[in-house]
């Protein structure tokens, strides 16, 4: 039952003169504040955040979190995602007090029992990827996309060379380009052939002696095997350009086969996905990534060394192109990919890809009787459907779709992406989903195909909120609470 | 295995409906001459109990501040978290779910995206907030290229040397295939001098990034230096602690155009480094420029207030290439323990901390200085973290022995600083007690042969 008051805004449930916190009294000497501090330095006022007792607090955030859809509630097969189960173990085990609580700048001694774990970590990474050098720091994919080419950059300018290009196939993520813009290159798009994959012929044309680095994924956005990887790596590396691989489609072929052995020169792992870290609202991720010895001396400090049993952290790396993020980045998302590593084993993680391509050809069989794939025979660990047929047959579209679905109990899945497929919906079960729940939900998407128009347009009818007003939204930004709402309400 | 449902016969009947063997048939959609015909080497796999057992022995081989005494500052703080910051933030609901994509089902994580854009805005005095960037040090990057695009001046973005010395190196990083120069402005008796800042700041100038209190934990002249930056047509990048919110002046007050911070400090663990909680707001006018996801109030088609993820336009996933970062995601996560923190504290209860942290760190200084060993490097005010001077230049000998002693003593600055070898950062939290205090000093001054009594 749905508590009234749920999304009654902190702020209008502030009264002044309540408070959740108690501080200890202070226990040395009470200086008056204004002999420690200037005057032109102090606020008048304390700052004007709400006023609120603890159990108002417990109840406000409890009840905000019954509004969300979870993996932990619901099936959330969104594509490209990877929206498994994350395990409560790791949880449980990367709060540690001795995990937990520590600073990262304690000195090397104190903090051994990390680094070999961050160490060992980087030794898995490199074995799964074939790929032998790894930097953690990245704080997210994108960002482990962006200090690769900035690696990368630094790697051609070691050579004397100044290459500018980075090629990006169509159905990349955004990611791809944007960060290629970053980090100072022109983003130059590669054509798909019909089924999806990269055209040769327009990567033939766009490749020259500028392109730095091509950047593929593989299994690629409409969750195919890119069959021609070791050829286009060949004529990358004929003209001198590097391969990147974004690895937000690790899932699948875990074990399976490894990017360092289809001419892959860099990489990056998103362990929120792959490796089951929780996604927390949008975030924290992390973006490690894996080189080859050639680009190895460019990558970030610090440097874990193992010296005998010992660790330390070094900063001793001439050629390195600095940092991306401060301290050693998101340890803790890395502790529970470590967690999951030393779960699985090779024949558990060989499995994970396994089943995760099980589950998606499953689906995959379910829903070509329901929507169009383009792309239908057979796919990795994820498959994208289209709504197109419907679309111009009863004008309903992957968004009428998606939306009720939300009206069963099911999230839905990623809609207009790739952009390289009309009415897209990029469906990923993962392989924590049994076959069960696979089922209830081809069950309903064939339900819903024969739906009312009218009904379909207007879903969700259920949902706490009914479709938002988006144009309102950007046409006149409300992007803070202010006191004054409260007196227009 | 450990997270799988298929049984034997889910197996058999998926692949019929599939239209395959066997399983392998469906990895043949990988090439063979690539598949790899071994197994990973990678150790064995480990129940929950051994697990439990392996990672429990791992941890113990750290020191926590569980049982060491924590001086140890320099962006990443021993700050206490209250319990209702925990519970409410391993909801799974909150933890297990993903960017709010579809906001019919995440009104949870919208209207704390909102809240926490309002908090951050009542804490910094900024008219808007994103939804948090990564990290304090990427927020400081972010803001730079924010700037460079602002102000259309390409040429130079200007930084005191009191920033913190990781900050300056990831804007080293990034600028350096962007044509746009860092200049670095020495300090002054740990402080940056306005008049320094004057002669480097050009019409090619984007922004003067300043940190205050600063990575020594001095006070800046920030008035000062904002006029300067804005007489010159440059923007102010304020890099703030959050926790001195409670006491300073806010980067609003002090005529910021774009404030950031590392936000660890508002309920996060310092987790050896991450993840952490990149804060950024910044003047009405350039929120089409500011990376990063951004929630906004609207109405739903029944009239019911409600949130979603707005100004998309700015965004890779719609602009690629054009887009104002290349940033995804958000720290959800981190900002909703943020939230919770804030609401918790409320402005008496982060005013009682501010002035816990000051009054501890003054006493602190005082006490260590009754040493004649040691002086507070330099005079200026500053805020909960000092820099001490070690007469008998052997900060590293007098650290060492003071972890043997389970007191995380303080940070050397030699490593960023080669002219303050003879120094260390010390950072005080509210958590230090007079007790820890006290026990901190005497090990530090104890003669160097002597064990000390900690």
């Amino acid at each position: 039952m749905r508590n009234a008051e749920t999304t009654v805004s902190l702020f209008e449930l502030s009264r002044v003169g309540r408070q959740a916190a108690r501080l200890p009294a202070v226990d040395v000497p009470d200086v008056p504040i204004e002999d420690l501090l200037p005057e032109n330095a102090r606020s008048e006022t304390a700052p004007p955040l709400p006023e609120l007792s603890e159990p108002q607090i417990v109840r406000h955030f409890t009840n905000l979190s019954t509004l969300n859809m979870s993996v932990d509630t619901h099936f959330y097969p969104l594509g490209s995602c990877t929206m498994k189960y994350n395990s409560k173990r790791n949880e449980r085990l990367a709060s540690l007090p001795g995990l937990l609580h520590v600073h990262p700048y304690q000195p090397d001694e104190t903090i051994q029992g990390l680094l070999e774990l961050l160490y060992e970590l980087q030794e898995m990474l490199a074995e799964i990827s074939g790929l032998p050098a790894v930097c953690l720091q990245p704080a997210a994919g994108a960002q482990g996309e962006l200090t690769a080419l900035i690696v990368a950059t630094a790697y051609f300018h070691a050579r004397g060379e100044d290459r500018t290009k980075v090629l990006v196939p169509d159905s990349a993520h955004g990611t791809n380009p944007a960060s290629a813009r970053v980090a100072g290159l022109d983003s130059v798009t590669v054509r798909g052939n019909s089924t999806g994959a990269v055209d040769i012929d327009d990567l033939e044309n766009k490749l020259d002696d500028q392109v730095a680095v091509f950047m593929i994924t593989n299994p690629n956005t409409l969750g195919l095997f890119e069959r021609q990887v070791t050829e286009i790596a060949r004529r990358v590396h004929d003209r001198g350009g590097l391969i990147y691989l974004d690895g937000a489609n690790m899932n699948a072929i875990l074990g399976i086969t490894r990017p360092g052995d289809f001419g892959a020169d860099m990489m990056h792992f998103n362990p929120h996905k792959t490796f089951s870290g929780p996604h927390g609202g949008g975030g924290p991720g992390a973006g490690p990534i894996c080189v080859s010895r050639d680009l190895q001396p460019y990558l970030p400090m610090p440097v874990i060394m193992k010296d005998d049993d010992s660790y330390r952290l070094s900063h001793d790396a001439p050629d390195s192109i600095g940092r991306v993020r401060s301290f050693f980045g998101n340890v803790g998302v890395l502790v529970r990919a470590y967690a999951y590593l030393r779960t699985h084993g090779p024949d558990g993680l060989r499995e994970v890809s396994e089943m995760a391509l099980l589950n998606a050809n499953y689906l995959l069989s379910q829903v070509k009787h329901i929507l169009k794939v383009p792309q239908g025979e057979r796919c990795m660990h994820e498959f994208v459907a289209s709504a197109v047929d419907v679309r111009k047959q009863r004008g309903v579209s992957a968004m009428d779709i998606s939306k009720r679905l939300l009206d069963f109990g099911y999230h839905a899945p990623t809609v207009y992406f790739p952009l390289t497929v009309p009415e897209a919906m990029m469906i990923e079960p993962t392989e924590t989903e049994s076959k069960e729940t696979l089922d209830a939900f081809a069950k309903v998407l064939f339900q819903i195909i024969d739906e009312d128009a009218e009904l379909l347009h207007d879903a969700p009818h259920t949902t706490w909120i009914s479709r938002p007003d988006e144009v309102q939204a950007a046409r006149k930004p409300v992007l803070r609470w202010r006191p004054t709402d409260a007196t227009d309400s | 295995m450990a997270y799988i449902y298929a049984t034997e016969n889910d197996r058999r009947e998926m692949l019929d409906a599939i239209g395959a063997a066997s399983i392998d048939e469906l990895l043949e959609q990988v090439p063979a001459d690539i598949r790899l015909d071994k197994a990973l080497d990678l150790p064995a796999a480990m129940g929950e109990l051994e697990l439990t057992q392996h990672l429990t022995a791992m941890a113990g081989r750290n020191q926590s501040s569980r049982e060491s005494i924590c001086f140890l500052g320099g962006g990443s703080y021993d700050h206490f978290i209250p319990a209702v910051v925990d519970t409410l933030a391993s909801r799974g609901e909150f933890y297990t779910s993903y960017t709010p994509y579809q906001p019919e089902v995440s009104q949870g994580n919208l209207q704390v995206m909102f809240e926490y854009q309002t908090l951050i805005c009542q804490l910094t005095g900024m008219d808007v907030s994103n939804a948090s960037l990564y990290d304090g040090g990427s927020s400081v990057a972010e803001a730079a290229l924010m700037s460079t695009s602002v102000t259309r001046r390409h040429g130079k973005v200007v930084v005191p040397a009191t920033l913190h010395p990781e900050y300056r190196q990831i804007l080293g990083t990034f600028l350096e295939n962007l044509g746009t120069k860092l200049v670095t402005v020495p300090m002054v008796n740990g402080r940056t001098s306005p008049a320094d800042l004057a002669e480097v700041i050009d019409d090619e100038t984007a922004c003067v990034i300043l940190q205050h209190p600063n990575f020594f934990g001095c006070l800046e002249s920030v008035e000062e230096i904002a006029e300067i930056t804005h007489q010159r047509g440059a923007l102010l990048v304020i890099a703030f602690d959050p926790i001195s919110l409670g006491r300073l002046k806010s980067p609003g007050e002090l005529g910021a155009d774009i404030a950031v911070a590392e936000g660890q400090s508002l309920g996060s663990p310092m987790a050896f480094g991450g993840p952490y909680l990149g804060i950024m707001a910044c003047q009405e006018s350039y929120v089409r420029r500011m990376p990063g996801r951004i929630a906004g109030e609207t109405v739903d088609r029944r009239g019911r207030r409600c949130w979603v993820l707005t100004l998309q336009t700015r965004e890779q996933h719609i602009r690629r290439e054009k887009a104002t970062s290349n940033i995804c995601t958000n720290q959800g996560l981190l900002a909703l323990r943020a939230s919770i923190y804030l609401a918790a504290m409320g402005p008496t209860g982060l005013q009682s901390v501010a002035d816990l942290c000051l009054r501890k760190a003054h006493f602190a200084a005082e006490l260590i200085q009754q040493s004649p060993r040691f002086d507070l490097a330099w005079a200026d005010p500053f805020f909960k973290e000092f820099v001490i001077r070690d007469a008998e230049d052997q900060v590293k000998p007098m650290l060492d022995r003071a972890r043997r002693n389970g007191i995380l003593a303080g940070l050397p600055l030699g490593r960023w600083y080669p002219e303050l070898d003879d120094c260390f950062l010390v950072s005080v939290t509210e958590q230090r007690t007079r007790d820890d205090i006290e026990r901190w000093c005497g090990c530090l001054s104890a003669n160097n042969h002597e064990v000390c009594h900690a």
